[in-house]
C-alpha cells in the first residue's frame, strides 16, 4: 500500500451499470412485463453514462497526483478470507485501469446507444428489448470489476462474469439452435483458459504464503516480483522449473482463452452469431481485451521471465498470421471482422511478450475505436440489407448507403494502417518493439508484424470492395429498400470515427512527434503508462524507425492495391487463382477444419468413452449389475438356502441374525 | 425465554418429530392441505428457531455451544449430549433452511397418503438434526440409522416406477456401512474402558464431567497392537461407512437409482442433507478420532475424491435424464468436498464445509427445479424438450442461476467452496488438486450442454408449447433459494467467520496426531464391568 490514495468514487464505477442491470432482471423475472422502452433506454444507457463521468471525474483525481504514484484504492470488504487466504473486494485505478475504463464506459456507452436504434428492429420470436438491455449491463459491470480488481481474485470474478454475459449474448436469440450452440461453447472454452487462470492463482498464492507475503494484490505481488523471480519447483517430465515462468504461462493460458489466441481462438469467430452491438461491444472492443490487460497488469512477471514473454509473443504473432489469412477467404461480413480481431489481438500480445507493454494498450485501444467503427459499420450495412451478412449478396452500396460508407471506410484505412490514421501509428509501436527486443527470432516476429499488416489491408479491402463497390448483387426486393439506417445508429458510429481518424495522436510516436511537430514529450500515453507498465526505451536511430515505418507503409499498400486489382479491376482474378489452387483456397476457406479437427478427436471420443466406457460398462455395467447386484443376489441366494434349513419366516430370521451377529461381536471383544 | 434459549438446540431437534406424532392423531375429516400446512408450519418454525442458534453463536469461541447433557444411560456411558460448534451449526442452519423449501416447492406433487408422507419428512428432519447435533457416539449412531427409515419409505412409497429396487438398494449400502462402523464403535469403546477403566461414549468432555471422553482416547498406530484395534482399521471402518453416504466412488452406484426414484422433496433433502452425513461423519468423528491413519489415507482419498471429480462428471455429461444427470454432479461436487477436507489445511477444510453447505442449496434447488418441469410434462428426458425458454422465460432464468451456482461462477455461492478447497488442495498436493481444477471445465461442459438442448432452440414438441411458467409459490421458493447463494458468493464472510475457530481446532488436531498412548493399570475385565453396570450382580 505505498503511495496509494484512497477514493471511495471507485465503487461507483462498476455498482451503477449493476444497479441497472439488477433493476432490469427483478423487473424481467418477476413482474414479468417490460418497462416501457423509453425508461429501458434511459436507465440503461444513463447508468454507462453516468460511469463514464464517474470515471473522468477519477482520472482528474488521478493526474493530481505525482507520475510515481498514481493510485486511487478504494477497499469495499473482505471477500474471501479462510485460513491464511484472504482477498478483499477492492478496487484499484492507477494509468493502465484509467485507460481500460474509459474504453470500457466511453466505447461502452455509444455501444449502448447504437442498440438502442439496432435492436429496436429486431422483429425475431425471442427478442427481448429489456432482456437485451439487462445483460449489456451486466456485461459492462463485469468488465469493470476486471478492470478495477485490485488482486487477482476480483479480476477473476469480473473475468468469469464477462464470460457469462458473453455467453448470454451470443446466445440472445436462443430460439436458434446454432446461436445457443455457439454461446455455449464460447464459454467452455473460455472455462479452458480459466483453469489456467486458477493454477496460475494457486502457484502465486503458495509462493506468495511462502515468502511469508501470503497475497494475491498486484501491488504486494509486484513487490514481490524479485523474490519471486527466485523460486522455482520441479515439476514431473520438466523437471526444475522457475516458478513465475510457470505462473506467468498459467496465466496466459487464461489470456489466450478470453482475447482468442491459438489454440483457444475458435469460439471467437462463432461468437459471431450474436447480435451486432454485441459483437462490436464484447468480441472487438473490451472483453477480448480482458487478456491484453492482464499481461500488461503482470508485467512484472513477463519480465521476470524471459521464456513466457517469449511465449506470449510467440504465440500472438502466429496467432496474428494465422487468423489473418483464414481472414482471406470469409464472405460473411462478421466473420471477416471476427477473424482479424483475433488477428489483431495477436498483434498486441506480440507487442506485450516484446515488451511494448505501452503499444499493446495502445493498439488495444485504437484498436477499440475502429474494429467497435467497423462492427457498427457492418451492423448498419446489415440493418440496411434487411439482416443479409453476406458480402456474396452486397456491392455496390457505396452510393446507397453513403454515411455508412463513409464511415466504414475510415474504419478500413485505420486498421489497413493508412498514415496518420491512428491505427498506423499503434501498429509502428508494435514492430517498433518487436525489431528492438531480445526475443528469440525477434526479428522473424517483426517479419511476420509487417506481412500480416498486408494480409490485412489486403482482406480489408478485399471486404471493403465487395461491399461497396461493383455490381449489386443483391436480390431486387432487397435492393428496393437499401437506405441508411436511423441517425441513433448512425451517430455513435461518427464519433467512433472521428476516434479512429484522430485517436492515434494521443500517442504519437517521438519519431514523428520530433519530425513533424516539433513535440517534445509526444508520445503522452506511453508516458502516463510507465510508471505502471515500464517500458522498453527503444534506442535506436531515427534513420532505422524511418525505415521500418516505411516497411510497414509498403507491406499494408501493397496488400491495398493487391486486393483493388483482385476485386475491382480485374474480378475474374480471384476465380482464376480458386482454380488454380484449389487446394489451398479450400483449406483457408475452410478455416483450416481446426474445428472439425477437434470435435472428431477431442470431443466426440470423449463423449462416446464417457458413454460406453464409464457409464455403460464401468457404472452401470460392472460396479452396479456385477458387484453390486451379484453380491446381493448371491447372498439372498445364500440367505434362502440357509432359510430353508431353518424353516422360519424373514423377520424372525433378520432378527434372529442381528442378535448373533451382535453376541459374536461382543463375544469377540471380551474374550 | 429462558426455558427457550437452554433448551434451544433439543426444541430445534425434536420440533419437527413432535408435530409428526401430532399428525399421527387420527382425524379423517381434514383435507391434505391441512396436513401440508401443519408440516410447513413446523418446518419454518424449526427453521425460525434455528435462526437463533445463528445469531446467538458466539463465533470466536472454540468447543461446542448450546450444549445440553442428560444421563441416560449412565452405567454404560450413554448420555442424551447435544452441542455445536461452527461446523455442525452450518448444517443444521441448512437442513431447517431446506426442508420447508422442499416442502413447499413439491407442494402439489404428492397426492398419495399425505399425512404419512408429511410424518416421515418431518420424522426425517428430527433424524437429521439430531446427528449433527449429537455429542455422544451412541446417541449418534441411534440418529443415523434412524433417519434411514423414513427416507427408505419415502424412496419406497412416493417414488418412482422402479421405487422398490431403489429404496431397498439404498437401505442395504447404507446399512452395511452402518454395520461396519458399530463395529469400529464398539472397539473404540472397548480402547477407551481399557485406557480410563470406565465406560464412556461422549465425544467430547462435558463441563462439569469428570473423566476422559473418546477424544482423549488414545488409538495405536499399528506396530504392537492387535490389527483390529489399531487406527487403519478402525478409520477404514468408519470411512467406509461415510464413504458410502457421500458417496464416493466407487459406492456411489446407490445414489443416481435413489435420486431418480425419489419424489423431489426426497431428492432435495437426499442429495441436501443426506448425503452431508457422510462429508459430516469424516470432518466430526473419522479424522479426529483417527488422525493418523486419516493423514496416512488421504492419498487414497485424494485419488477417490479426484476420480469422484472427473468420473462423476464425465458420466453426468452423457445422461439423457436431466435428474440422474444431476445426481451424478453430486457425485462430482462431493468429491471436491473431500479433497479439500483432506488437503487438512483451514483453507480447504473451511471450503469443504462450506461447500457441503453450497451443494445442499444449489443441488436442492436443482432438483426442485427438475421436479417442477416434471409435475408439467411428466418427463425429464432431455430430449423430450427444447426451447423451454420460450414458454417458460421465468423458470429458464432461475435455472440458469442456479446452474451457474453449482458450476462455481465468481459472485455465486458455489465459487467460494470450490476455490478455497482448491487453494488448499493446491498445498496438500498438486497432483491431486491441478487435475481437480479440470472438474471446473467439465462441470461447465454437462451443465451448459444439457441447458442448451432442454431450453433453447426451436419449440418442436408441441407438448412443450403450452407450458406454463412458475406460479407464485415457485417462484417464492426459488427466490428464498437465491437468498444465501448470492449471500455466500458475495460476502461469505459471516459463514467463513463461524468456522475459523472450529477448523483451526480441527487442522490443528489432525497436525497434532491425537493423544499418544498412555500405560494403564490393568482395568478390571470389561465383560465383568458390562454385567456391573447392567445392575446384575455376579
Amino acid at each position: 500500500m505505498v503511495g496509494s490514495s484512497e477514493s471511495e468514487l471507485l465503487r461507483l464505477i462498476p455498482a451503477l451499470p449493476l444497479l441497472a442491470a439488477l433493476f432490469h432482471g427483478i423487473v424481467l423475472s418477476l413482474v414479468r412485463r417490460e418497462s416501457p422502452r423509453v425508461f429501458v433506454i434511459g436507465l440503461s444507457c444513463g447508468a454507462v453514462l453516468a460511469s463514464f463521468v464517474v470515471s473522468v471525474i477519477a482520472l482528474f483525481q488521478l493526474v493530481e497526483l505525482p507520475p510515481d504514484a498514481r493510485v486511487l484504492v478504494d477497499g469495499v470488504y473482505t471477500w474471501i478470507g479462510a485460513g491464511r487466504f484472504s482477498a478483499e473486494l477492492a478496487f484499484q485505478l492507477d494509468p493502465l485501469s484509467a485507460v481500460m475504463i474509459l474504453v470500457v464506459t466511453g466505447v461502452g456507452a455509444l455501444i449502448h446507444i447504437y442498440s438502442v436504434g439496432y435492436m429496436d428492429d429486431d422483429k425475431r420470436d425471442d427478442k427481448g428489448f429489456q432482456r437485451f438491455f439487462c445483460y449489456l449491463n451486466l456485461f459492462t459491470t463485469a468488465m469493470l470489476l476486471l478492470v478495477l480488481g485490485d488482486n487477482l481474485l476480483v479480476m477473476f470474478l469480473g473475468w468469469e462474469g464477462v464470460g457469462l454475459c458473453s455467453y448470454l449474448l451470443i446466445g440472445f436469440w436462443y430460439g436458434d439452435e446454432f446461436n445457443a450452440y455457439c454461446g455455449s461453447k464460447a464459454f467452455i472454452v473460455n472455462r479452458i483458459g480459466d483453469f489456467g487462470f486458477l493454477i496460475g492463482i494457486f502457484l502465486l498464492f503458495w509462493a506468495m504464503a511462502d515468502l511469508g507475503a501470503a497475497s494475491v494484490d498486484f501491488r504486494d505481488l509486484a513487490a514481490q516480483a524479485g523474490a519471486l523471480a527466485g523460486k522455482s519447483l520441479a515439476l514431473p517430465l520438466f523437471g526444475e522449473v522457475r516458478l513465475v515462468t510457470l505462473a506467468a504461462i498459467s496465466l496466459f493460458v487464461g489470456a489466450c482463452g478470453k482475447s482468442a489466441q491459438l489454440p483457444l481462438y475458435m469460439w471467437l469467430p462463432d461468437a459471431m452469431a450474436g447480435p451486432t452491438p454485441v459483437s462490436a461491444l464484447i468480441h472487438a472492443a473490451t472483453m477480448v481485451n480482458a487478456g491484453v490487460y492482464m499481461v500488461a497488469r503482470l508485467s512484472f512477471l513477463y519480465e521476470a521471465s524471459p521464456v513466457a514473454a517469449a511465449v506470449v509473443a510467440w504465440v500472438g504473432g502466429l496467432t496474428a498470421l494465422f487468423a489473418a489469412t483464414i481472414a482471406v477467404a470469409q464472405t460473411d461480413i462478421k466473420k471477416v471482422l471476427a477473424y482479424s480481431t483475433v488477428s489483431q489481438l495477436g498483434y498486441m500480445f506480440l507487442a506485450a511478450g516484446t515488451a511494448g507493454y505501452t503499444a499493446a494498450i495502445f493498439h488495444l485501444m485504437t484498436h477499440a475505436f475502429f474494429k467497435a467503427l467497423l462492427f457498427l459499420g457492418a451492423g448498419a450495412v446489415i440493418l440496411s440489407m434487411h439482416h443479409e451478412q453476406d458480402t456474396d449478396k452486397m456491392g455496390g452500396l457505396w452510393s446507397r448507403i453513403p454515411r455508412t460508407h463513409a464511415v466504414f471506410l475510415i474504419g478500413v484505412l485505420a486498421i489497413a494502417g493508412f498514415p496518420g490514421l491512428s491505427g498506423f501509428f499503434s501498429k509502428d509501436e508494435i514492430l517498433l518493439a518487436a525489431f528492438t527486443s531480445h526475443v528469440p527470432g525477434h526479428m522473424a516476429l517483426w517479419g511476420i508484424g509487417v506481412l500480416t499488416a498486408g494480409i490485412t489491408a489486403f482482406y480489408m479491402g478485399r471486404l471493403y470492395i465487395r461491399t461497396f463497390h461493383g455490381e449489386c448483387r443483391a436480390s431486387r426486393e432487397v435492393q428496393d429498400h437499401i437506405e441508411d439506417p436511423t441517425e441513433t445508429v448512425l451517430w455513435p458510429l461518427y464519433v467512433l470515427a472521428g476516434l479512429s481518424a484522430v485517436g492515434g495522436f494521443i500517442g504519437l510516436p517521438q519519431l514523428y512527434g520530433d519530425a513533424i511537430f516539433g513535440l517534445p514529450d509526444s508520445n503522452s500515453l506511453a508516458l502516463f503508462l510507465e510508471p505502471v507498465v515500464g517500458g522498453a526505451h527503444h534506442e535506436i536511430a531515427h534513420s532505422t524507425e524511418w525505415l521500418l515505418a516505411f516497411a510497414a507503409v509498403a507491406s499494408a499498400g501493397t496488400g491495398g492495391a493487391l486486393s483493388w486489382l483482385f476485386y475491382y479491376r480485374q474480378p475474374d482474378l480471384p476465380l482464376r487463382f480458386r482454380e488454380s489452387a484449389s487446394g489451398l483456397w479450400r483449406l483457408v476457406e475452410g478455416k483450416y477444419w481446426v474445428d472439425e479437427a477437434i470435435d472428431a478427436s477431442l470431443v466426440r471420443p470423449l463423449v462416446t468413452v464417457s458413454d460406453r466406457v464409464l457409464y455403460r460398462t464401468l457404472d452401470a455395467g460392472l460396479i452396479d449389475r456385477v458387484a453390486v447386484d451379484g453380491t446381493a443376489n448371491s447372498v439372498m441366494g445364500a440367505a434362502k438356502g440357509v432359510f430353508r434349513h431353518l424353516q422360519t419366516g424373514l423377520t424372525q430370521s433378520y432378527i434372529f441374525l442381528m442378535i448373533l451377529g451382535t453376541l459374536a461381536v461382543v463375544g469377540w471383544l471380551v474374550r | 425465554m429462558h426455558l427457550l434459549d437452554e433448551h434451544l438446540l433439543t426444541i430445534v431437534t425434536f420440533l419437527p418429530f413432535a408435530t409428526a406424532l401430532l399428525l399421527l392423531v387420527p382425524n379423517r375429516r381434514l383435507p391434505a392441505s391441512a396436513w401440508r400446512s401443519i408440516a410447513l408450519t413446523s418446518t419454518l418454525l424449526t427453521f425460525g428457531l434455528s435462526l437463533r442458534l445463528w445469531t446467538n453463536f458466539e463465533a470466536t469461541r472454540t468447543g461446542f455451544q448450546f450444549v445440553e447433557r442428560v444421563p441416560w444411560l449412565p452405567e454404560y456411558g450413554v448420555h442424551y449430549f447435544v452441542g455445536i460448534d461452527g461446523i455442525s451449526l452450518l448444517l443444521v442452519l441448512m437442513t431447517t433452511f431446506l426442508m420447508p423449501l422442499a416442502l413447499l416447492g413439491a407442494w402439489t406433487d404428492i397426492t398419495k397418503s399425505v399425512r404419512s408422507f408429511f410424518f416421515h419428512m418431518l420424522a426425517l428432519e428430527t433424524g437429521m438434526l439430531g446427528a449433527f447435533v449429537s455429542l455422544n457416539l451412541f446417541q449418534f449412531y441411534v440418529f443415523w440409522e434412524v433417519m434411514l427409515i423414513p427416507m427408505y419409505f419415502i424412496i419406497g412409497v412416493w417414488g418412482g416406477p422402479r421405487r422398490i429396487y431403489a429404496a431397498i438398494k439404498f437401505f442395504l449400502f447404507t446399512m452395511f456401512g452402518s454395520l461396519l462402523m458399530l463395529v469400529a464403535l464398539l472397539v473404540v469403546y472397548y480402547l477407551h474402558y481399557e485406557q480410563f477403566g470406565v465406560l464412556n461414549l461422549d465425544y467430547v468432555q462435558a463441563a462439569g464431567a469428570s473423566g476422559a471422553s473418546l477424544l482423549d482416547t488414545a488409538i495405536p498406530r499399528g506396530g504392537e497392537a492387535v490389527w483390529w484395534k489399531t487406527q487403519t482399521w478402525l478409520f477404514a471402518a468408519f470411512a467406509l461407512a461415510f464413504a458410502i453416504k457421500v458417496p464416493m466412488v466407487p459406492f456411489h452406484t446407490w445414489l443416481p437409482d435413489a435420486h431418480v426414484e425419489a419424489p423431489t422433496a426426497g431428492s432435495v433433502v437426499l442429495a441436501g442433507v443426506l448425503l452431508k452425513m457422510g462429508t459430516y461423519g469424516f470432518v466430526r468423528f473419522a479424522l479426529p478420532l483417527f488422525p493418523d491413519a486419516a493423514v496416512t489415507a488421504a492419498p487414497v482419498i485424494f485419488s477417490l475424491a479426484l476420480i469422484g471429480i472427473i468420473y462423476g462428471s464425465l458420466v453426468a455429461m452423457v445422461q439423457s435424464d436431466i435428474k440422474k444427470l444431476v445426481a451424478y454432479s453430486s457425485v462430482a461436487h462431493l468429491g471436491f468436498v473431500m479433497l479439500g477436507m483432506f488437503a487438512f489445511n483451514a483453507e480447504g477444510l473451511e471450503g469443504s464445509v462450506l461447500q457441503m453447505v453450497n451443494h445442499g442449496l444449489s443441488t436442492g434447488a436443482l432438483f426442485l427445479l427438475v421436479g417442477m418441469l416434471y409435475e408439467r410434462r411428466h418427463t425429464r428426458e432431455i430430449a423430450d424438450f427444447g426451447g423451454v425458454a420460450k414458454p417458460m422465460p421465468v423458470y429458464a432464468a432461475l435455472f440458469g442461476i442456479v446452474m451457474m451456482s453449482s458450476i462455481g461462477l465468481p459472485g455465486l455461492n458455489g465459487f467460494v467452496g470450490e476455490f478455497l478447497i482448491l487453494v488448499g488442495a493446491f498445498a496438500a498436493d498438486p497432483r491431486f488438486a491441478v487435475p481437480a481444477t479440470l472438474g471446473v471445465v467439465l462441470a461447465a461442459a454437462y451443465m451448459l450442454w444439457m441447458y442448451r438442448r432442454v431450453f433453447f432452440g426451436p419449440v418442436e414438441n408441441p407438448e412443450n408449447r403450452g407450458l406454463i411458467d412458475l406460479n407464485l409459490r415457485e417462484k417464492a421458493v426459488m427466490v428464498a433459494l437465491l437468498v444465501p447463494m448470492v449471500w455466500i458468493g458475495v460476502y461469505p464472510k459471516p459463514f467463513l467467520g463461524r468456522l475459523h475457530a472450529s477448523v483451526t481446532e480441527l487442522v490443528h488436531r489432525v497436525e497434532q496426531g491425537g493423544p499418544a498412548a498412555t500405560a494403564e493399570g490393568d482395568p478390571a475385565p470389561l465383560a465383568a464391568t458390562l454385567v456391573a453396570a447392567s445392575g446384575e450382580h455376579p
